[in-house]
């Protein structure tokens, strides 16, 4: 693994070099002003000289909206008579640009590799892993929504990035961890990190918070049917507008619908982001709705982060990015019904 | 000395306690303290002993009346759904209401969602809510983790810095421009009634817009719903929005695409604007619970201006009257019929 030191200043033009040739996106500081065709809401294409800024904490948009674009052609086909292949269904062709995500942070390049748990083996999400390149940034300090700790995670942990730059006194420092990380870097005049910048950042690493695994090991060992029938959803439920913020803010709320959509003829089969607060997620073709009330939508989001998914592949499907528990409407915090489950005995 | 907000979440608690105790209601639904400064939980409190966690604070910015259809069915007995409704009076909610959220009640009784012989109205009069965004805003990129409320001051603080800004100049945009701020029902008063507000121009943020040409128009409209993710948050967080089934959610016909073209996000935030003409009462509901910031709000308020100027009504002001658009009179305006004549002058 090689380690550069950087100034902000080739930082800067590392990044501007990089989007000569390929896509390249950044977080987009404050309220963007218009949608770009390529680029998800909260995110902005690197094109101008315009030096990265970066707030404290995760960007307000998670990483996921490039794995999981919104939303994504799986199909095509036609309806037309006069086409020989008439409602045959072709596989889309899969993108394989590459694309550098600049500026995620830790919480967000691990729920890459949490959500490659269940999507090990979807074609789709796996083109887009293929050709998506992560360059993050270590936390320095956490915000006090952030609890990645607490999940398994760590502010200064590098799993799932191609590039992590950390922060030091005075200077900043550059992992490269992947093979992908050497190509990027290949070309570019970059001075090798001091030995005491090396020690610095370990011991940094070291000093941070240190994933965590006594809740999850708790709730793993808990009775499902005790936490499925706690008086806890009650209050929960009558509280939630079902509204679907949480899920699509959510770097690791993965859940999808499928749908045909056809236009004169041309048809395309899309899958697009869908969340299990909304009515119609469960929706049986019968009529019968087996989640048809609001409590068992909440109830079935927090049993799948904490228990379900766990149960099934080991960690929580959380990060704690924290995001749902700021833009939740009506302040629902996953810290706090994760203490509420823990108190269930 | 307590400030005006905590000797209402006092008197709150007192008459929550008082009507739970003698049995008048079977709920009250009121707000909690939220996890982080300036939020707060909707919560609904059934026994007396647990209405010491109602609390009344300038960031009570959801509309309490979405959650009364609900839990008014929440405390009636459990029935089947072929079984008959129940003889004799039904458990009554208390529910604590502003100018605006009594008006979406009065809205509720019109269109026969809420019995408000059930309907219990702890009234107080509004002093306006502050946007949290417009907080966040003043402090740009710094955390803030602490928000101490004064009656006309809020005092913030962040891990390096504390402080004070005027109350005022971040109430939301909506209680700024508000001319009602007094409840239009009032079963309890809690505190004392509010003042009529005189503002010359509730609308003037409307009228900027018109003022635009209709590229600037297109301008503004693009590029204020293009972050949409299309969560439904301010759907969700309406109390006019009640359907069984959104025209968004039906797959069977499917009148909206399901994804972020910006043609389906623009026609979903049309239609359910078009969906509160004449009802919506600018609770500002919508805009505050938006994660990505988007000012959806304008859309109603445009649609608010045009029913008070076409058929001179403001929703839930006159309790007991019909709803502008259910309602015909022949002197109704008649502007939008197409003639032969108003074509050709049209086409010329």
């Amino acid at each position: 693994m090689k380690v550069f030191r950087l100034s902000p200043a080739e930082l800067d033009n590392m990044v501007r070099e990089w989007s000569k040739t390929r896509r390249v996106y950044r977080p987009a500081p404050g309220r963007q002003q218009s949608a770009h065709a390529d680029c998800a809401p909260g995110w902005e294409r690197v094109t101008d000289s315009a030096s990265l800024t970066m707030a404290a904490g995760p960007a307000k948009a998670s990483v996921k909206t490039f794995l999981f674009p919104q939303p994504e052609t799986m199909q095509t086909y036609s309806l037309q008579s006069s086409d020989p292949d008439k409602a045959l269904l072709k596989e889309a062709e899969k993108p394989t640009e590459k694309q550098i995500i600049v500026g995620l942070r830790p919480c967000d390049a691990r729920s890459v590799q949490l959500n490659n748990l269940p999507y090990g083996e979807d074609p789709y999400y796996q083109a887009n892993l293929a050709r998506t390149v992560m360059v993050g940034f270590t936390c320095g300090t956490m915000c006090s929504t952030c609890f990645c700790d607490q999940v398994g995670g760590s502010p200064m942990a590098t799993e799932g990035l191609d590039i992590a730059i950390s922060q030091l006194d005075g200077t900043m420092v550059a992992e490269v961890l992947t093979p992908t990380g050497e190509e990027l870097t290949a070309g570019l005049d970059l001075a090798p990190a001091a030995d005491n910048d090396i020690s610095a950042l370990a011991q940094r690493r070291k000093d941070c918070p240190q994933p965590d695994s006594v809740k999850l090991d708790t709730l793993k060992g808990r009775d499902l049917n005790k936490l499925y029938e706690a008086p806890l959803w009650k209050g929960l439920g009558e509280s939630c507008i079902n509204c679907g913020a949480c899920t699509f803010i959510c770097p690791t709320c993965y859940c999808f619908d499928v749908q045909d959509e056809v236009v004169r003829g041309r048809g395309r089969r899309i899958r697009y982001w869908d969340s299990c607060m909304f009515p119609l997620y469960s929706l049986h073709t019968s009529g019968h709705n087996p989640r048809g009330q609001k409590m068992l939508r909440t109830r079935n989001r927090f049993m799948h982060k904490l228990k379900y998914f766990p149960d099934r592949f080991g960690p929580f499907s959380c990060v704690g990015c924290g995001r749902c528990v700021q833009d939740c409407p009506v302040n629902i915090d996953i810290r706090e019904v994760m203490g509420d489950l823990l108190r269930v005995e | 000395m307590p400030t005006i907000n905590e000797k209402l979440t006092e008197e709150i608690r007192a008459k929550a306690k008082a009507l739970l105790s003698d049995g008048t209601v079977a709920a009250v639904i009121g707000f909690a303290q939220g996890s982080l400064p300036m939020t707060i939980k909707p919560t609904v409190v059934r026994a007396a002993a647990d209405c010491g966690k109602l609390v009344w604070n300038s960031f009570c910015v959801l509309n309490l009346a979405n959650y009364l259809p609900e839990v008014l069915k929440s405390v009636e007995p459990p029935r089947g759904p072929r079984d008959p409704k129940p003889t004799g009076p039904l458990p009554r909610v208390a529910v604590l209401a502003t100018g605006c959220w009594s008006r979406n009640i009065v809205v509720q009784t019109q269109e026969h969602q809420v019995d408000r012989d059930r309907v219990v109205v702890m009234g107080v009069g509004s002093r306006g809510m502050v946007s949290r965004r417009k907080v966040e805003a003043h402090f740009s990129g710094r955390e803030i983790l602490a928000v101490e409320e004064h009656d006309h001051d809020l005092l913030v603080k962040g891990a390096d810095f504390t402080e004070k800004i005027n109350r005022w100049s971040v109430v939301r945009d909506n209680c700024q421009t508000c001319t009602h701020p007094d409840p239009v029902l009032v079963d309890v008063r809690i505190g004392e009634p509010a003042a009529e507000r005189k503002n010359p121009n509730p609308f003037k943020q409307v009228d900027d817009i018109e003022k635009k040409s209709s590229d600037e128009r297109w301008a503004w409209f693009t590029a204020e719903f293009a972050t949409c993710i299309r969560c439904y948050a301010c759907r969700n967080a309406c109390p006019l929005c009640y359907c069984p089934t959104c025209f968004v959610d039906d797959a069977k016909p499917q009148w909206v695409g399901k994804s972020l073209d910006a043609v389906d996000t623009g026609l979903f935030h049309l239609l359910r604007a078009y969906h509160c003409a004449g009802r919506c009462t600018d609770c500002g509901a919508c805009e505050s619970v938006c994660p990505m910031g988007i000012n959806m709000r304008m859309l109603t308020k445009k649609l608010n201006k045009d029913v008070l100027n076409l058929y001179g009504i403001e929703a839930g002001m006159q309790p007991g009257s019909p709803l502008p658009l259910t309602t015909y009179a022949i002197n109704d305006p008649q502007k939008f019929i197409v003639t032969e004549a108003g074509a050709a002058k049209e086409g010329e």
